[in-house]
């Protein structure tokens, strides 16, 4: 059953995000005041909050979950290192997207406000992260080192959430999460904006699964290697 | 009476290389056991291993009653090593080394003194930083250490290297008392010659494993442990 | 845990105090960086005060940086570290104080850049409560983030190299908070200036707690 819903992850996604690419360019109507632009809605909030908060916040959970004694297991350090890299890649997509359409809505390709900031930021962090992982280290300790730089780096994830509101900035405010908890656009933008939520998750679900298999392969190897080296080692002894 | 070490089919690794590839051995509280092999048999990573820094990665084993599999953090502050490497503080003076590592270990720090006394070190190498000291002298603040803390187990990794005649004698001297005293003391070398007299027990190892155990000279009764 | 931290404080600063490092490696840097900057932003003073609270700033991020791998290389050769492990010493202790050690050796370059700053950019500071607070409460994170990130960056060759990059990102919000005060210490905007410190002040207790957790589960052996 869980092998066929893996499967099956793929090309739901595939489904999903073309959906949402449809219903994006052709189905929903264009703004009032932003004109056919606006369509990149329904795409780069999605990839920001996939890369934001579902990305790296599974780091930081997988990074807690590692460090903690009791569910300490490699398990979680594969699955964090899978979900920076794959967070790493939404996230220069998020700021692609967001730079092309700020370039229509605000003129410039580039502001220094403080969500584009923060998330610039963020990237070059967990690209940081990635550095650290290919440091030649005893998997343990470099498991330990990327789950601590995880955490550092994920408690920047609530300043980029909340940077839009302490600081006057050119950003959109929060439009889906603002504080009221009202969305303020309505009928099948709504609609085709959930969507590619849930496109770009499953998405990027299955990126991560395929990533975090990988790992597993590359090291299932190792039980066994041990076993060989150790009697090469005694057959040394003997040989002198 | 439990044995001050007890190891079975120990298995240490260093990255993936095996170092110690299923090591046998058992010694009781107040032997003396010395160490021979080639390098590269796995002395060094031995000493590391029941100093409690190293991990079991298969076998069993404990030291002081301590479990290596899930105590070995335990181990270490009853345990004194002295490696190849310094293992000081370089810009520290000896007796800041001293003092520094009996309050660490929450032990009266005026022990520094008459340790730096027993391995003769005078006013002047006192005044020097540990960095500008010779290498001799600098095995000799290491040894002072070991002499301040009295651990119950004493750990030495080629004790007799780089020390003059004079130096060597202090050294046996030392181990003697340290035995006395009740401390298990474990050292490797490279010189049986010097090695074998003051050990109860002389094991080689090879290939990271125990390849054959011998009395040594300090031994009289012949029957005091097991290998 | 107290204790140790005690003994590990005095003994980073005892080192310190011997080996000068900080005193004519890290100083120099600083004040280096600052002439540079001032080369780079030219002669004209409006120019030079304006810049002046980020060239601040950065002069001390960049200088964190050094003093990162220092806290790092206080603790000696592998040798060294490994006949610290066996003396027992608790990990939060140790944590705390490095920390503290690079926390006054940091709030005097603070002091340092400060002077330098006044001097040679003609800055003039109205609220000098809200400065002398945003310092405190930068070295407080910067302190814990350094000692953490020194901790974890490998050994001595590639922390060189990787040091700066994974440090450097986690430091910037302080930076674009410490600016921020700053300004408004130049200026005397109480309310805005609370606001930044109150940034600097959640970074501080935030890394400090982070850094105390998790310096014990970093260095086990």
């Amino acid at each position: 059953m869980r092998r066929t819903v893996l499967r099956l992850l793929g090309p739901i996604a595939l489904v999903l995000v073309i959906a949402d690419v449809i219903m994006g360019l052709f189905v929903t109507p264009p703004d009032v005041v932003q004109g056919e632009i606006v369509r990149l809605v329904y795409i780069h909030p999605a990839l920001a909050w996939v890369a934001l908060y579902v990305a790296f916040g599974m780091a930081a959970l997988c990074s807690v979950l590692y460090l903690w004694p009791r569910t300490r297991s490699m398990t979680f350090d594969y699955l964090a290192a899978a979900a920076v890299e794959v967070g790493v890649v939404f996230t220069i997509l998020t700021l692609i997207t967001g730079s092309i359409w700020g370039r229509t809505t605000w003129g410039v390709w580039w502001t220094w406000d403080a969500r584009l900031t923060s998330t610039a930021l963020l990237a070059v962090m967990f690209m940081g992260y990635l550095a650290l992982r290919r440091v030649p280290a005893d998997p343990h300790v470099r498991a330990r080192r990327c789950a601590v730089v995880a955490l550092f780096a994920a408690v920047d994830v609530p300043i980029v959430h909340f940077s839009v509101i302490w600081w006057q900035t050119l950003h959109q405010g929060a439009t889906v999460l603002n504080s009221n908890l009202s969305p303020t656009i309505h009928g099948s933008m709504a609609w085709t904006l959930l969507l590619s939520f849930v496109a770009f998750t499953a998405a990027y679900a299955w990126m991560v699964i395929a990533r975090y298999r990988i790992e597993v392969i590359r090291h299932s190897g190792d039980t066994q290697e041990l076993d060989a080296a150790v009697e090469a080692r005694k057959a040394e002894g003997v040989a002198l | 009476m439990a044995p001050a070490i007890s190891l079975q089919s120990a298995v240490a690794v260093a990255g993936r290389f095996p170092v110690l590839a299923g090591v046998d051995l058992t010694l009781s509280e107040g032997m003396v056991c010395a160490v021979l092999g080639a390098n590269g048999a796995g002395k060094t990573s031995l000493l590391r291993l029941l100093a409690g820094l190293m991990t079991l990665e298969r076998g069993s084993g404990s030291v002081l009653g301590f479990n290596l599999t899930t105590e070995r953090a335990s181990v270490r502050s009853h345990v004194g090593l002295m490696g190849h490497g310094i293992g000081l503080y370089e810009e520290l003076l000896p007796k800041e080394n001293l003092v520094f590592a009996l309050k660490a270990a929450r032990l009266d720090p005026k022990r520094a003194d008459e340790a730096l006394d027993r391995v003769g070190i005078n006013d002047r190498t006192a005044a020097t930083p540990v960095g500008q000291l010779s290498a001799g002298q600098q095995r000799r603040v290491v040894l002072a250490s070991l002499i301040a803390r009295r651990p119950r187990l004493w750990l030495l990794d080629e004790p007799h290297a780089s020390l003059d005649e004079q130096a060597r004698t202090l050294i046996a001297g030392v181990i003697e008392e340290a035995a006395q005293g009740g401390a298990t003391v474990v050292a490797t070398s490279h010189e049986p010659e010097l090695a074998v007299p003051m050990a109860d027990v002389v094991v080689t190892m090879g290939g990271g494993v125990v390849t054959s155990s011998t009395l040594g000279g300090r031994n009289q009764d012949g029957v005091t442990h097991v290998a | 845990m107290w204790r140790d931290a005690w003994l590990v404080a005095s003994r980073d600063l005892r080192i310190e105090a011997r080996s000068r490092v900080v005193l004519w490696q890290v100083v120099p840097f600083a004040v280096l960086a600052l002439l540079l900057f001032a080369f780079a932003f030219g002669p004209q003073r409006e120019r030079l005060v304006t810049a002046a609270p980020g060239l601040f700033w950065l002069a001390l991020l960049f200088s964190t940086v050094l003093f990162a791998q220092r806290a790092r290389a206080l603790e000696g050769s592998p040798a060294t570290r490994e006949a610290t492990r066996l003396l027992g010493l608790d990990p939060a202790g140790v944590f705390i104080g490095k920390a503290v050690a690079l926390f006054l050796e940091l709030v005097i370059l603070e002091v340092l850049l400060l002077v330098g700053i006044l001097l040679l950019f003609h800055v003039v500071v109205l609220s000098w409560g809200i400065l002398v607070a945003s310092l405190l409460l930068a070295a407080l994170g910067l302190s814990s983030a350094s000692v953490l990130y020194g901790a974890l960056s490998g050994e001595a060759q590639m922390r060189a190299t990787l040091l700066p990059v994974l440090l450097l990102p986690i430091v910037a919000p302080v930076l674009i908070a410490g600016v921020r005060a700053f300004q408004a210490a130049v200026n005397a905007g109480g309310a805005l200036g609370g606001r930044w410190l109150g940034v600097l002040a959640v970074f501080g207790v935030v890394y400090s707690a982070l850094g105390i957790a998790l310096y014990g589960p970093l260095e086990e052996n």
